[in-house]
């Protein structure tokens, strides 16, 4: 029983507490450039969080049964980050085939989930924080969750400051991360909860 | 003598009018996540203009062999070496930066700046200009965090790199070094970096 109750707090601190973007700063950069319109945050976010279960999955395996059987952790990096790459490039073929539409909607950004530090940050958070197989999927799975959370929220944010009249330098960027500021002292009142 | 000056023109571009973090608003990660003191800022800083300088010049050297279609995965073998190493001398010498630090040092690898530059200036240009431009992006990126990291330490711990600035009887504004506060202090640094050059082109356009 305490062990269902373990894990439905991890998924809720995933998403809420421990969210990736508000409170351990992974992902800020799609965070921040796909966060214009309601739509394609929610496919960038899809796509982040289906990357990232799998490359929690992946790299995890990798690490237990292939690098410390060799005892060459030293290449945790440079072997995550290929994999990575590898799983970005085989979704991007799958999304060009099927849905074109949403292919040009992410644009730059597919590619770029492979430097998602979201991604690699959840596969070497899995490793360092030592956590077994199944709650290193739920690690991927919402945190991935989380971050499609946050950067919707951002997203409808955005599309109403966009007919606001606001100072000129605070056009864009600065007054992004302002109201980013906001809602993460929003996130913190979840602080509670976990 | 010209090609100097370009090379020092090449540095500069990469501190002030392409500066990564306030122009380009590349690697806002790290910009945000460590730099909740000033000293963590600048080791940050260092490991990364590190990591892109030697990138840079080892893409650059390699441009014309890496085929066009395997060019990102190749430049990210390259980068993640040079992490490798940042990381093993990291943790060799300088361990309580690394546990400050922590997952953003592997991080590194996934640092926009580093492949956003590999990709729109190494492959295109010789290697002492790749160089140069990885130590002029590395030292505008390490600037601006120090920076943001001095300020975020000065409100919320009342100290610059560890030294008490503040008056004893200063009540320090721990939500500063919270992640909001980073968010705050970042967002207002860009608008006011955005109101300098602003001023500053409007001035260039009237004397025009």
């Amino acid at each position: 029983m305490s062990n269902v109750t373990n894990i439905l707090l991890f998924m809720v601190s995933c998403v809420l507490t421990h969210n990736f973007i508000f409170s351990r700063f992974l992902g800020c950069c799609p965070f921040l450039g796909v966060s214009k319109k309601v739509n394609t945050a929610a496919s960038m976010g899809l796509a982040v969080t289906l990357v990232m279960t799998m490359a929690s999955l992946i790299t995890w395996c990798i690490y237990h049964f292939i690098l410390i059987p060799l005892d060459v952790m030293y290449l945790q990096t440079c072997t995550f980050i290929l994999v990575i790459a590898a799983l970005v490039q085989v979704i991007e073929m799958f999304l060009k085939k099927t849905s074109p539409g949403l292919y040009k909607a992410l644009g730059i950004y597919l590619p770029l989930i492979t430097t998602n530090c979201a991604v690699l940050g959840v596969a070497v958070l899995n490793i360092t924080e030592e956590l077994n197989l199944g709650y290193a999927i739920l690690n991927g799975l919402f945190g991935g969750l989380g971050f499609m959370l946050a950067i919707v929220l951002m997203a409808g944010v955005r599309e109403r400051l966009e007919t606001s009249k606001i100072p000129e330098p605070l056009k864009g960027f600065p007054l992004s991360l302002i109201s980013a500021s906001l809602m993460a002292v929003a996130f913190m009142g979840f602080g509670g909860l976990a | 003598m010209a090609k100097k000056k370009s090379l020092g023109a090449i540095v500069k571009n990469g501190l002030l009018s392409e500066n990564p973090t306030f122009r380009l608003v590349l690697g806002t990660c790290p910009t945000l996540a460590v730099t909740t003191s000033a000293l963590n800022g600048i080791g940050m800083g260092l490991a990364a203009t590190f990591v892109l300088i030697f990138s840079n010049l080892i893409v650059s050297l390699l441009r014309k062999f890496i085929p066009d279609n395997v060019r990102i995965p190749s430049f990210i073998v390259i980068i993640s070496t040079f992490v490798t190493i940042v990381e093993l001398v990291m943790k060799a010498f300088f361990p309580a930066l690394n546990s400050a630090l922590g997952v953003f040092i592997p991080l590194i690898v996934v640092n926009c700046i580093i492949l956003a530059r590999a990709e729109a200036f190494a492959s295109k240009n010789g290697p002492l200009a790749s160089a140069a431009d990885g130590l002029g992006m590395g030292l505008g990126f390490t600037c601006a965090i120090t920076l943001i990291g001095s300020v975020r330490e000065l409100i919320g711990n009342g100290s610059i790199f560890g030294f008490q600035i503040m008056p004893a009887g200063y009540e320090s504004m721990l939500l500063i070094l919270m992640p909001a506060g980073g968010f705050l202090i970042f967002g207002l640094a860009l608008g006011i970096f955005n109101a300098i050059t602003m001023k500053k082109e409007g001035k260039e356009g009237a004397n025009a």
